[in-house]
């Protein structure tokens, strides 16, 4: 309901009767007005995110300041519980409600990192791929067996723990460690795209090869990339997570999500909302992009069945006047 | 059929060589070996003195090659921290991994094949939805956290499967749900939309016509086709497994291959990591091999 008021008041004219003159965004808008999973993902990214820039500040309690007096004090809804720790506090007397908050921070920066940077060496290996076949593609296949074959978790849990455990090294390894995805799409992409016309017709007028990647190919692969990109963004967080679980990744005090669950794990039967808060946490930001993902898939797939229905039917007593008018 | 299977034989070996270069490479290079065995507080004089007993001091080229052929006549290294031939270690530990794994396979098939047929015969329909839920929720929990929330469960309000530790096959059937969990999604999915295109085929509205309907049509007609795909996905997760067992069994303390990794890894023990890590790529090689032989074999079509 808000979205589609937030859609129709951004963008009027995207929600106008007359389906021959929309532009592609206002398909694209009208769409996604349509589609509830899409809706519910954005939405639900959206808050999150916000939670995760703002929510620290407006709580206003370090998540690294202890206070021993106060151990493991439960939430508010389990008997026991103050307003003053809305989440109770953790093994150490830290506030958990800020230490998830700023573990949002953590998760989003981890994910979209890696994500970003599995892109970059995706798209380049694939468009490089796709454009010039050959044995040039032969060997990107070659490299992608033997990423594929690779077991992932292992080897970023060794890299990280020998290199020395630190955000821009876990970034870094989760993101080398998934491009697979990215360059699976933007090679067949490219490869559908380079044979169209427009490009021959580019490189007929005597544009470079460069020229040609840069303003024909990737615009026109950046839509698949997108729903990859975001699917691959929750990919990261939960290896993030993982490996932090595991003791491999961000080390403590700094609040992940999964070590906040490692740290929860030594009170299991007698503090259990210790591991389900930021599991519940981990769980609603994973969904919502993959949702999202989900959804962007299903709206810039041309052939969609998604409707572009018209909300507002034309009465047929108008019809009926307008036949009698001509008659 | 013997000559596409010998060209995939080769792929096979050429990646299985190549991985084995990178992972070496990489673990030599993240860490001075020497130092490794020292240990964190070595004196400078001591770590010398390991790099030469140990042999570290000679090129990395000629230490690569003496470690790959030692692992080709099944001589895996010894254990610095353990103490002890990586091949017994790994022998030892094998047999909980595999059984892990084949368990969590039969656990997605059991949950992931039956969904996917009923979603895909009540297309749209809440049976639908709930199986489609059921795969994006299956997607998003983290399987450490469900691992946890299972011990919850289990160990306090129904004591029904122990919660820890190896002994029986009991105590592989949490951790089996845990590690299966994770490949319904894919597999429903397949299934899903494998049966729904060939609902639509020209031969089902024949056979249909012709008076078949129900299960009978379903599994004697549709699925003959619709299930081609899904086995090859199976074969390629039950490959994933024995790498994706670092976490279900340190959550439950299976003594297995994945919990050898992650003791190792917090050890530096690198000749052991080396080989685990080789070890889970070569069977989800062989796996994927398997797959594709299996395809070619039921399909024809994908034998050029």
């Amino acid at each position: 309901m808000i979205f589609e008021l937030f859609a129709k008041r951004l963008f009027p004219q995207a929600f106008n009767n007359d389906l021959s003159e929309l532009e592609p965004k206002h398909i694209f808008l009208r769409k996604s007005v349509n589609h509830l999973g899409f809706k519910f993902g954005l939405t639900m990214l959206l808050i999150i995110i916000f939670l995760g820039i703002f929510g620290p500040h407006i709580i206003g309690i370090s998540p690294y300041e202890q206070d021993l007096t106060k151990r493991l004090l439960p939430p508010i809804w389990v008997e026991g519980g103050n307003w003053e720790h809305i989440f109770g506090t953790d093994g150490n007397g830290r506030d958990y409600l800020a230490r998830i908050l700023y573990g949002t921070r953590i998760s989003l920066t981890i994910g979209f990192g890696a994500a970003f940077v599995g892109m970059i060496i995706g798209i380049s290996l694939g468009i490089l791929a796709g454009y010039f076949g050959g044995w040039v593609d032969q060997l990107v296949n070659y490299l992608l067996t033997c990423q594929l074959a690779l077991p992932g978790l292992l080897l970023a849990m060794t890299v990280v723990f020998l290199i020395g455990p630190s955000i821009t090294v876990v970034i870094l390894v989760i993101g080398v460690l998934h491009w697979t995805l990215f360059l699976v799409v933007s090679r067949s992409a490219t490869q559908r795209i380079r044979n169209l016309d427009y490009v021959l017709a580019a490189n007929a007028i005597g544009a470079s090869k460069y020229q040609i990647i840069f303003s024909d190919i990737i615009p026109n692969i950046l839509n698949q990339i997108i729903v990859i990109f975001t699917l691959e963004v929750g990919i990261a967080i939960l290896s993030e997570a993982s490996l932090s679980f595991l003791g491999v990744g961000i080390q403590p005090p700094t609040p992940s999500w999964g070590l906040l669950i490692a740290e929860g794990r030594e009170a299991l039967f007698f503090q259990p909302w210790l591991i389900i808060l930021p599991g519940i946490a981990l769980f609603l930001l994973v969904v919502s992009i993959n949702m999202l993902g989900d959804g962007l898939r299903d709206i810039t797939d041309p052939n969609s069945k998604i409707e572009i229905k018209s909300k507002v039917e034309v009465p047929i007593s108008n019809l009926k006047q307008n036949i009698n008018s001509k008659k | 059929m013997l000559r596409f299977i010998a060209g995939r034989l080769i792929v096979v070996i050429a990646v299985a060589i190549t991985l084995s270069f990178i992972t070496f490479f990489l673990l030599n290079y993240a860490i001075d070996p020497a130092q490794a065995v020292a240990g964190e507080e070595a004196l400078f004089e001591e770590i010398e003195q390991v790099r030469i007993q140990y042999g570290f001091d000679r090129p990395i080229l000629e230490r690569y090659f003496e470690w790959a052929s030692g692992v080709m006549r099944g001589n895996f290294g010894e254990s610095y921290y353990w103490n002890k031939s990586v091949y017994l270690l790994v022998l030892e530990r094998a047999p909980e991994t595999i059984t892990l794994a084949l368990m969590s396979v039969s656990v997605t098939i059991i949950i992931a094949i039956p969904l996917g047929i009923l979603a895909a015969l009540n297309p749209n329909t809440i049976i639908d939805r709930f199986a489609l839920g059921i795969a994006v929720a299956a997607q998003a929990v983290p399987n450490f956290w469900l691992g946890l929330l299972m011990i919850i469960l289990f160990a306090l309000t129904f004591p029904i499967f122990p919660v820890s530790g190896d002994k029986t096959y009991f105590h592989f059937v949490l951790p089996s749900i845990v590690l299966g969990a994770s490949s319904v999604p894919p597999v429903m999915r397949l299934m899903r939309t494998g049966l729904l295109d060939v609902v639509d085929s020209d031969y089902i509205r024949t056979a249909r016509s012709n008076g078949f309907y129900g299960w009978n049509l379903t599994i004697n007609h549709s699925m003959r086709n619709a299930v081609l795909p899904v086995v090859s996905v199976l074969a390629v997760q039950l490959g994933h497994k024995f790498g994706g067992s670092v976490i279900t069994e340190s959550v439950f303390a299976i003594n297995g291959l994945g919990r050898l990794a992650l003791e190792s890894i917090l050890g530096t023990d690198i000749p052991t990591v080396q080989i685990l890590v080789f070890i889970f790529a070569f069977m989800f090689l062989i796996f994927n091999l398997f797959a594709d032989i299996l395809n070619a074999y039921l399909d024809p079509r994908l034998r050029k």
